[in-house]
């Protein structure tokens, strides 16, 4: 039987993950909600199981995605994780075939060279050689990058690269060192041997001119033995899990499993799969605006991972949604930071046993001590009859240019409605649940959903984006819930509304919570291309930027808002636009105070291009609107 | 001496500033961008804290500057300045060139720009006017609403643009909350029967004889000071202003309605003072004003030898500390031209 006491570490370290990884995915399947569990296990006999397959090809090994934003770290990525798979997967191969027996231990396939010094001469051996030269010499030319971009990380394009602790940083090392020294445990044998071909031949050949290949190869196959034995163990307490973790991540999305608002299996396995590549860091605006850099996702990740207290990093976040576009693993990085934030400064229960090998269930023990809030000053909800309720929101009140617009939208359209708000309404309830106030926010929806209720309505209409994500999302109402820009659009396609064409260049800035938040791009945009000259910019669709603006941050600065709406501003009006065009009062209110370019909302340029019929002739003058008829 | 001084800015520090320099024998161009000298002061009708007229103020500005030392140009800016080793030269919007030995900046201020406050409505709502529409009210001797009748219930709305880190000014402008005492006095005066109400966040009544003008407001013309800062207007269909405001003393949230509303606008850096500061490369502060040398002894000295401040482009201040502060530029200056002799 070939054996040598220096595959020891290995097959320790080895053995040891396999039966880690098996023990930590039954600990997740127990833990998994009853329904997850059975997704789960329908996806396991269904489509899913080979979307997973093809997904997991396509990202984990491939990584596509991050070769999309970033080519030269996309080569980084996928070298390394590629490059690995494909010298396990042809090196079995090789060892099957060539080997002494056919299905051996693993570790001959990795060590093969070294059992097999002889191999590879002439024919189908060397051509084989060359194809394993050739796969390690793709991994080398990844870790040169790699060791580069840790250093500088500018080498592979980003502006910035994560920090490590410092089991990161042994695991680090020993996974720098595998393949260095297969290199070079190769090439000595090779050396001694007169085998290998072009990278392990030729280097060996050379190395033996000098060194006495033989002794020297021996060592470094021991070498090559303990840096995987050392990454293998160390792999589940660092930032390497996430390579085991992102194959279950991929299968439980496709399985239809959602991050919910609760901690569970699903935001571990998402926390665990986190490579802290680095790429949210460079998409943040609170990073390349405002210069804060220690609390983008993937330090809420590792944060959360160390069971280190995370208040201050998951607090401070616009809740742009940045992040979770730009993700290449796709964590569903702002519902994870929510969790947190609903936890608040709560006491969890952190069972970190064994070393930090198994640990934390991130539950929350005591609920949020917020004190006894009180929502009895509410008045008794009442509202009239109609088909079509207007919620204009806190935010249109404070704009309420906007508001008078929608107004003259509505009575021009000539539709039954009711401003639910017109007195001052109640909040909706987005703001408390930003701050992780999901129960104090629940009396507010209440409120509201009687009022709605009461009305009768079958469409409810919002002009703040924000209001629009938790009626549409918190709310379970009967009616049909569309932001402003989608019932102007519907108003237009009915023919409900005439509009003049305004000779006017257009750019769109989209609000986070519409575009990003909920999904609605089109419709803002084809109704600014119906009544102006839309133009195009470089931040559109998912890529837009937030105004800086938002009420999810509870710990930015004024200066630090200002500097990313500024600099958001500065991207939209490159072109010099007539209007920049928003369908958000908070983004609007938050453009106005640093450009000079005019800000208003769709509805506002909608409003201004309208045609009104008037509604009565008196004396030769055209009276447009009701108020104006009450006055006479 | 046969020296030339340039002040940018015909305003109360402007003029102050040129009669006193021609007094000396100094010539002076003084350079003002409208067709008439004077500055804020021509929107105001009567001055805080004794009511005197605006115009009599005026008349003595008027009295020292007429004389053949100063050299007027009105409907003139300023487009280039460059310091040559002793002298500066200077490039009007005319295009003439002017020689000076120094110059003194006394570009102003600006009131803050209401609409931008968009949520009080002004622009937006018809009876929403700011501070000085309301001196320009009173100068026409009459207050009206726009469809000609008479308010009965005014609200005054303090710190408009004013201590207000959400339209960037951290400062306080500090005459607001006296003008809008003498306002709601004037109201009151005008229009025996109308009910006034302020509401402000302190009340800053630091100047002479200002506090004994809160306290004449309140006893003798009951004047009502609520503390809160407005959150929100809105208009009823009957034309009222509704206002959302938390009576911060009574602890509890308000909703009041109004004929007629009153934004106390606040004091910022003047346009004009942007430009000179844009075209001179001269020092401005965080609340964007002129930043002089030192708080305490240099407040009329720039970052640039020979050029001076003087009067409200370097803080707001009301019309005593403005003529003080001219005339402290004057000495600096006479002590500059003297020392480059």
């Amino acid at each position: 039987m070939q054996f040598d006491p220096f595959v020891i570490p290995f097959n320790i370290g080895l053995y040891f993950i396999l039966i880690y990884v098996v023990t930590r995915s039954v600990i997740w399947f127990h833990d998994l909600s009853k329904p997850d569990k059975l997704r789960l296990q329908r996806g396991f006999f269904g489509l899913a199981f080979g979307l997973s397959l093809k997904e997991i090809f396509m990202e984990s090994l491939i990584h596509r995605k991050i070769l999309k934003t970033n080519l030269r770290l996309g080569y980084m990525h996928m070298s390394l994780a590629f490059g690995w798979f494909l010298l396990i997967l042809f090196g079995t191969i090789e060892a099957d075939i060539f080997g002494a027996k056919h299905l051996n231990a693993p570790y001959k396939a990795i060590f093969f060279r070294f059992f097999n010094p002889d191999h590879g001469r002439m024919g189908f051996e060397a051509a084989y050689g060359f194809l394993m030269d050739l796969i390690l010499a793709f991994i080398l030319s990844g870790l040169v990058l790699a060791v580069t971009k840790r250093f500088y990380s500018k080498v592979v394009g980003m502006k910035k690269t994560t920090r490590l602790k410092i089991t990161d940083k042994i695991a680090l090392t020993s996974l720098w060192l595998i393949f260095p020294s297969r290199l070079l445990a190769e090439s000595f044998t090779s050396g001694a041997y007169g085998t290998g071909s072009f990278l392990t031949g030729s280097l060996g050949s050379w190395l033996a001119t000098f060194l006495p290949a033989q002794q020297m190869a021996y060592p470094f196959w021991w070498l090559y033995s303990i840096s995987l034995g050392t990454f293998f163990i160390l792999l589940p307490i660092t930032r390497y899990m996430h390579i085991p973790t992102e194959l279950f991540l991929i299968f439980m999305r496709n399985s239809g499993i959602k991050t919910g608002d609760q901690a569970g299996t699903y935001s571990e396995v998402q926390t665990y799969s986190c490579s802290s590549c680095g790429i949210c860091i460079d998409a943040c605006q609170l990073n390349f605006s405002a210069g804060i850099t220690n609390i983008q996702s993937a330090y809420l990740m590792k944060a959360i991972r160390n069971n280190d207290d995370v208040s201050g990093i998951a607090d401070n976040c616009l809740m742009c949604g940045r992040c979770d576009q730009n993700c290449p693993v796709g964590i569903e990085l702002s519902p994870l930071r929510m969790i947190q934030r609903r936890g608040g400064e709560a006491v969890y229960d952190i069972r970190n046993i064994y070393k930090g090998y198994f640990r934390s269930r991130q539950t929350i023990v005591s609920e949020k001590a917020i004190g006894s809030l009180n929502y009895n000053f509410l008045p008794e909800p009442d509202q009239k009859k109609a088909d079509i309720l207007y919620f204009a929101g806190c935010m249109t009140h404070l704009t309420p240019t906007i508001k008078n617009s929608m107004i003259k939208i509505l009575d021009a359209s000539g539709v039954k409605y009711n401003f639910m708000d017109e007195q001052g309404g109640v909040c909706c309830g987005r703001p408390l649940m930003l701050a992780g106030l999901d129960k104090e926010a629940r009396e507010l929806i209440n409120f509201n959903s009687q009022m709605i209720w009461k009305s009768g309505a079958h469409t409810f209409v919002t002009s703040c984006p924000i209001c629009y994500k938790v009626f549409k999302e918190s709310y379970y109402l009967d009616v049909e819930v569309l932001h402003h820009t989608q019932f102007i659009k519907r108003l237009i396609d009915e023919g409900s509304v005439k509009m003049n064409f305004l000779h006017k260049k257009v750019v769109y800035h989209s609000p986070c919570e519409l575009g990003r938040g909920s999904g609605i791009f089109d419709e803002p945009k084809d109704v600014l291309n119906h009544v102006s000259r839309l133009e195009k910019c470089n931040f559109e669709d998912e890529n837009s930027l937030c105004c800086g603006g938002s009420l999810a941050n509870m710990k930015i600065s004024s200066q630090n808002k200002k500097k990313i709406a500024f600099d958001a501003v500065n991207e939209l009006t490159k072109n010099t636009p007539d209007i920049l065009a928003t369908a958000c009062p908070l983004c609007k209110k938050t453009f106005s105070a640093v450009t000079e370019t005019r800000v208003a909302d769709i509805s506002e340029i909608v409003a201004e291009a309208l045609i009104i019929k008037p509604l009565k002739k008196i004396s030769g003058s055209n009276i447009t609107s009701i108020k104006e008829l009450a006055n006479i | 001496m046969g020296k030339h001084v340039v002040v940018i800015g015909g305003g109360v520090a402007g003029l102050e500033v040129a009669g006193q320099l021609s007094k000396v024998g100094i010539q002076v161009s003084l350079i003002e961008k409208d067709s008439k000298t004077g500055g804020n002061l021509n929107k105001w009708y009567k001055l805080f804290p004794d009511r005197r007229k605006s115009s009599e103020v005026k008349e003595y500005l008027n009295g020292i500057t007429a004389n053949d030392g100063i050299n007027l140009m009105t409907n003139t800016s300023i487009e280039m300045f460059n310091r040559h080793r002793d002298h500066f030269s200077i490039i009007t919007s005319g295009g003439r060139e002017l020689i000076a030995d120094a110059i003194i900046v006394a570009t102003g201020f600006d009131l803050f720009k209401s609409a931008r406050k968009e949520e009080y409505g002004y622009g937006i709502y018809d009876n929403v006017i700011t501070s000085a529409d309301l001196e320009e009210m009173f100068s026409r001797g009459e207050i009206s609403l726009i469809n000609n009748t008479i308010p009965e219930k005014i609200g005054i709305i303090h710190c408009v643009g004013s201590r207000d880190e959400k339209v960037g000014n951290f400062y306080c402008s500090k005459l607001c909350c006296v003008t809008a005492v003498k306002q709601a006095i004037e109201i009151r005066e005008f229009l025996p029967e109308s009910k006034v109400f302020c509401f402000y966040m302190d009340m800053r009544m630091g100047g002479v004889f200002y506090e004994e003008l809160y306290r004449e407001a309140q006893e003798q013309w009951g004047v009502s000071f609520i503390r809160g800062k407005v959150s929100e207007v809105s208009e009823t269909i009957d034309n009222q202003l509704l206002i959302k405001v938390e009576d911060t003393l009574a602890g509890r949230p308000l909703k009041m309605k109004f004929d007629l509303l009153v934004l106390m606008a606040g004091m910022e850096m003047s346009e004009g003072g942007r430009k000179i500061a844009g075209i001179g490369g001269l020092r401005t502060g965080e609340n964007r004003f002129f930043a002089a040398n030192d708080n305490h002894f240099g407040s009329n000295i720039s970052n640039i030898e020979g050029v001076f401040y003087a009067g409200t482009c370097t803080a707001p201040m009301n019309i005593t500390e403005t003529i003080s502060h001219a005339r402290a530029a004057v000495i600096e200056v006479i002590d500059y031209l003297k020392d480059s002799n």
